[in-house]
């Protein structure tokens, strides 16, 4: 299964990587450029050296313990979600109809809230969650429990939650589902015969079976909570006060809100880094998980 | 999976009714408040509407500041898809074919552009268009959603060409294909339903973008997202409006999901399931 070695295969993969390093190399220049200057404005920049990240990673300055606070609260979402999503999507495809026309109507279902603009999702939970005019807001109220995520932040975060769970769950759901799918039936009809029990039949075969997809759908969900932005962006702005002020949203107000492009340049750059190391995780495992599929497919 | 397989359990169909519920719910608020007047919404909570007004849609499509919304959006949405898979189709040829110095670099360095934050890029892209005169214009968005739709396009594609065994390249070589003629006669047909998938996913990470998209633009490529997220602070409380404009950006997804409902999986896992 190894490739044949040709370097003229860079012609077919030049024009992506031009675009990518405009888009990509150029922007990141000018970021590390911004990052080790100060400037009073006027485009009057001087060199701060490293200034900015000795202060972005020194939490007793108000930088660092704002970067330091946005930061926990962002691993603190991711944790939450994942601790919801996982368990509740493996439930859901373990859940899913056999056969029929019951599993495309349930499909189609389930795919909805993810092919939703995520501005959109912001828009549909901030009606459907406001005290005033929402459904589960009022629902809530009536219900004797004073509940109003403009105001509270424990109800901020709830909301937030809520939202990531109804918008995520479901691809957590189809990656599992389309592990289960790859189980031979004949798995099951062994496990009848040896009498397993419900129990055994899951953390024996569906889950060893699931694990792969599993461990994409957990790191996909890391990484993607961990620069969300827009639907904590349209439901709650940040607040109340900064409640839900994710590493994202607090970049966006330091860097085009305050225009303080030193502080957001370093902040990006950590930021970024941070995200490097994540993803090289997740490559490994997908990249490994590529050729243990090949492997399976054709063993030769 | 056949039926004698696994008994489809009771609590199996009662999870699942209570999860499509809790899917479906905030999604019908949102389509029966587009259908009331303001004044419903403001002083009622109604699960029906008392009286159906199509006001707010009709609005939106004779009032040129929302529907130019949607035009821009899909303008930039166009060009980022054609682009992406443009450029995307030989590049991941090479990578699931070839093995070349600095492929696996590549590879990674590709992926690690999907996963960046675009919080990271809102400011040197502005910088950047700003610079060469393309800021407000739909090329300026249409280029920045390349940062992680051409990648996206990469990994799917790659996924899918992978599963097509290299013998019918080698038949096709014998047969005396030129490698343009062989790709597009022989090879993309074995691979629509990826190139499909592809093009799906980077309309859709494109459409639902909202910070860069939002940053590079100022009056005239305005995209509908933005709009709507305008109004909520400037015009105050027209929730009839904000929700019909909602339903009608959920529209595009709700119309292919069909043809793609057993990919998804597949898409948002980068071609890997």
């Amino acid at each position: 299964m190894d490739k044949p070695v040709n370097n003229r295969a860079w012609l077919l993969v030049a024009p992506v990587f031009l675009i990518v390093a405009f888009s990509a190399i150029l922007p990141i220049m000018t970021v590390v450029n911004y990052s080790v200057q100060d400037t009073f404005g006027n485009n009057q920049f001087f060199w701060n050296g490293l200034g900015w990240f000795q202060e972005l990673l020194d939490p007793s300055t108000e930088l660092g313990g704002r970067f330091l606070d946005a930061l926990w609260r962002n691993l603190l979402f991711s944790a939450i979600i994942l601790a919801i999503e996982v368990p509740l999507g493996i439930l859901v495809a373990l859940s899913m109809p056999r056969e029929g026309w019951k599993v495309a109507a349930t499909l189609v279902i389930m795919a909805l809230p993810l092919l939703i603009p995520w501005n959109v999702v912001g828009t549909i939970w901030q009606v459907f969650a406001r005290a005033d005019i929402g459904l589960a807001g009022w629902a809530i109220n009536a219900l004797g429990i004073d509940y109003n995520y403009t105001g509270d932040p424990l109800a901020a975060w709830i909301t937030i939650v809520v939202m990531d769970v109804w918008h995520w769950t479901s691809l957590v759901a189809l990656l599992c589902y389309a592990g289960l799918k790859s189980i031979p039936d004949a798995y099951y009809q062994a496990a009848r015969i040896d009498g397993a029990s419900r129990w055994a039949i899951f953390t024996t075969i569906q889950l060893p079976k699931m694990k792969r997809v599993l461990l994409i759908a957990v790191l996909l969900r890391f990484m993607d909570s961990f620069m969300i932005y827009t639907e904590p962006f349209v439901l709650t702005g940040g607040g109340p006060g900064n409640a839900t002020t994710f590493l994202s949203i607090d970049l966006v107000k330091i860097a085009l809100g305050q225009f303080d492009l030193g502080k957001a340049a370093a902040m990006s750059l950590v930021y970024n880094l941070i995200v490097l190391a994540l993803c090289w995780v997740f490559y490994t495992v997908m990249t490994n998980a590529g050729t243990e599929r090949r492997h399976e497919e054709n063993p030769a | 999976m056949s039926s004698t397989s696994q008994p489809s359990s009771r609590a199996g169909a009662f999870v699942m009714a209570l999860y499509l519920a809790f899917l479906i719910l905030p999604i019908y608020w949102l389509v029966n408040m587009s259908l009331k007047t303001n004044f419903e919404i403001n002083t009622t909570v109604s699960l029906w509407p008392n009286e159906i007004t199509f006001e707010h849609y009709i609005k939106i499509f004779t009032d040129s500041s929302w529907y130019s919304g949607y035009i821009n959006s899909l303008t930039y949405v166009a060009l980022n898809t054609i682009i992406s898979i443009t450029l995307a189709l030989p590049a991941a040829y090479a990578f699931s074919r070839y093995s070349f110095v600095g492929e696996k670099h590549l590879f990674f360095w590709l992926l690690s552009n999907r996963m960046a934050p675009p919080a990271v890029f809102a400011l040197p892209f502005f910088n950047l268009y700003s610079a060469i005169g393309l800021f407000d214009t739909p090329w300026a968005v249409a280029l920045a959603h390349c940062l992680f739709n051409v990648p996206l396009a990469v990994w799917i594609l790659e996924g899918f060409m992978s599963g097509v065994p290299r013998e019918i390249d080698e038949t096709a070589a014998i047969d005396g294909y030129s490698f343009p003629r062989f790709f597009i006669k022989i090879f993309m047909p074995l691979i629509a339903s990826g190139i499909g998938v592809a093009a799906f996913f980077c309309f859709m990470f494109s459409w639902v973008e909202l910070l860069l998209a939002r940053t590079l633009t100022a009056t005239n490529a305005k995209p509908i997202a933005v709009t709507m997220t305008r109004t909520v602070s400037a015009a105050g409380m027209d929730w009839g409006l904000l929700a019909a404009a909602g339903v009608l950006t959920i529209i595009p997804g709700a119309l292919v999901i069909w043809f793609v409902r057993n990919y998804i999986a597949k898409g948002f896992a980068l071609g890997r399931v």
